[in-house]
């Protein structure tokens, strides 16, 4: 438990995870000219293509809460389309955040230093995007808090055995965690941030939002137990959550819902898609802020690795799900998998596989996970891939289920485009404001593993 | 002379701070705290700091868990008890999700906000941002100590503190 143990020894160029030479001067004064330098042109670019995206997601919404949701191309039986594929999908991408922020955390994988900010940001806004989602689709969504548990003039309560109550439940819990693990992580940084501004006004604001740290040890005592705590919590929490996102499937008696591999196959493959997201963004940003010192290589080579391992986890799924439908014998899972091979819909599964299950592969090379463009593109591919699945399982299932005559094809609509491109809108435009405005870098968290922070080589020379 | 909140040390190097805080320890001083831009557990150990936080978080835990369940079993077996298909009222396997969630949330919101309440904060005035250096460094590379005017053996602090290796000795004024 003490810092010995977290301070690695000297690191070998390959390994490097914070590039020689930095020091806590060098981090702070980078990381804070981030906030306090002038507002870079690129940025405002950036920052107005997001927006405009952004107004796409206000007019889709605005027409849909004035026509309903019929304006999509959800139908019986495809009652769940792209709304509830780009939930999951959204949902999935924020799991990685936490995975680099708790559970590494508790592995002791310091290298997770320079990236959990940032990536625990991609949650929080990840799940923002998520959650548009259940209640748009509900219809009059300015109801929702039927949803919730609480004394009313009817006298009736939720069913808290439907699994789309425990989803309510699963995703507020993980949406107001990660808020508070991603403020509670940046309460020492607000602080220095107070210290080094120059204007009052701003010094003001990074004051109240600090609310009065000043890094004495009393406070660190309870603030490293608090932050351990929290990534204690949100390791199972992060686990529970796509679960239950998958119960909502596997708890039904649709053919090629209700299987026992849904949970660990939706977990593994939000981490995989989560991963490659954390890769879409930070491969831009480093270029753009100079952040070269902080992620380096060894960031990318770790993170391509991990995207590796759960890719296979998820083609493990996919080849479970074939396996267990001819093993079972039953009639209407074998005709699932006979319909994902050859319906009408094949070609959303064959690109499936090959974004998902062939392309990924490519990782395997050492040459492949050095080299940025191609890692790029290959998160790309992913994110592709996994919307892809999101929409073999829910379409292909939901559109051919029973009975013949209950058989209906389905198409997402201009509208449900809209609706998906504005929220990638929102995504962005708040990623671009917290690179702006916040330090995207935890300085106090990159000190702790910086040379100067190692007590023990100090006092043997 | 303005009344004094500590007399306070400045440290280059972190191995400096633990040195110090050992030393003065050791002459009698007790009523100090640290002042570091990123946790030190060598410092927290030397100033014998202890956090109540796991046993405050375990039992927001226990509260959760009991809670979530209580809620779910009142909820479906006295307030409003309906028969789907003759299920058990009390189908307690499908109330674990819920039950995990609560006591996951409860933790969450004890370990944020009691580690804010249990540091005194939120705190719009502390008397360290007085010294100048202190403004300057706390946050980035600079490694404090000070020992509080209410410490009995105060009258000789600055002098057990120039006794170490501090780059600077400042009075804070409260």
């Amino acid at each position: 438990m003490d810092t010995m143990d977290r301070v690695s020894e000297q690191p070998s160029p390959r390994h490097v995870i914070v590039a020689p030479g930095q020091t806590s001067v060098t981090v702070t004064e980078k990381i804070s000219s981030l906030v306090f330098g002038k507002t870079p042109l690129w940025w405002f670019g950036a920052f107005s293509v997001s927006f405009l995206l952004l107004q796409v997601f206000l007019i889709s919404v605005a027409t849909l809460f004035v026509k309903g949701i019929g304006l999509w191309g959800i139908n019986i039986p495809v009652g769940w389309g792209w709304d509830i594929i780009n939930f999951v999908w959204w949902i999935g991408i924020g799991h990685a955040g936490t995975l680099i922020s708790a559970i590494l955390l508790l592995f002791r994988q310091e290298w997770r230093n320079s990236i959990n900010r940032f990536a625990e940001a991609m949650t929080l806004f990840a799940v923002a995007c998520a959650g548009q989602y259940p209640l748009l689709h509900l219809g009059r969504p300015q109801i929702f808090y039927w949803l919730m548990p609480y004394p009313n003039s009817s006298g009736y309560w939720p069913q808290f055995r439907s699994p789309l109550v425990w989803d309510v439940f699963a995703v507020s819990t993980y949406a107001l965690t990660s808020l508070l693990f991603w403020y509670v992580g940046l309460i020492p940084d607000l602080g220095t941030l107070r210290d080094r501004s120059k204007n009052k006004f701003i010094a003001f604001l990074f004051g109240g939002l600090a609310l009065g740290w000043r890094g004495s040890s009393r406070h660190w005592a309870n603030y490293e137990s608090a932050y351990l705590l929290l990534a204690g919590i949100s390791t199972p929490l992060v686990l529970s959550v796509h679960t239950i996102v998958s119960f909502d499937f596997s708890i039904g008696i649709v053919p090629g819902w209700h299987t026992t591999v849904f949970p660990p196959y939706f977990v593994a493959g939000a981490v995989f898609a989560g991963f490659a997201m954390v890769m879409i963004l930070a491969i831009p940003t480093r270029a753009l802020f100079k952040l070269e010192a902080y992620i380096t290589m060894r960031h990318f080579d770790n993170m391509a690795k991990v995207t590796l391992v759960t890719g296979l986890i998820v083609v493990y799924g996919y080849f479970v799900e074939v396996f267990m439908a001819w093993y079972s014998a039953n009639d209407f899972e074998w005709f699932m998998v006979t319909n994902r091979f050859f319906g009408p819909y094949k070609y959303q599964y064959w690109l499936l596989l090959l974004c998902n299950a062939v392309i990924p592969q490519l990782l395997w090379l050492k040459r492949i996970r050095t080299n940025l463009p191609m890692l790029f593109l290959i998160s790309l591919v992913i994110s592709v891939g996994m919307w892809l699945e999101r929409f073999v399982i829910i379409v292909i299932s939901l559109s051919r289920d029973y009975m013949p005559s209950a058989w209906d094809i389905y198409h997402g609509t201009i509208w449900d485009v809209g609706t998906f491109v504005g929220t990638i809108g929102l995504f962005l435009t708040l990623m671009f404001l917290f690179l702006r405005v916040l330090p995207a870098i935890p300085m106090s968290e990159i000190k702790m593993i910086l040379p100067e922070a190692k007590l023990k080589n100090e006092e043997a020379h | 002379m303005a009344e004094l909140h500590g007399i306070m040390a400045e440290y280059e190097k972190p191995g400096d701070l633990v040195a110090a805080i050992h030393k003065v320890r050791e002459a009698g001083f007790r009523n100090m705290d640290a002042y570091t831009p990123y946790p030190i557990e060598e410092v927290i150990e030397a100033l014998d700091f202890k956090t109540k936080m796991p046993l405050l978080v375990l039992c927001a835990g226990i509260i959760g868990c009991l809670g979530g369940f209580g809620l779910q079993y009142w909820v479906s077996v006295i307030e409003y008890p309906m028969n789907y298909g003759g299920r058990p009222l009390n189908s307690w396997p499908a109330f674990i999700p819920i039950t995990f969630e609560c006591t996951i949330l409860l933790c969450a919101l004890t370990a944020t906000f009691g580690m804010i309440a249990m540091n005194g904060l939120p705190m719009p005035y502390h008397p360290v941002f007085n010294v100048a250096a202190f403004r300057e460094k706390a946050g980035t590379n600079g490694y404090f100590l000070c020992i509080e005017a209410s410490d009995p053996k105060f009258a000789s602090a600055r002098e057990a503190l120039s006794g170490t290796n501090a780059s600077e000795v400042n009075d804070v004024e409260a």
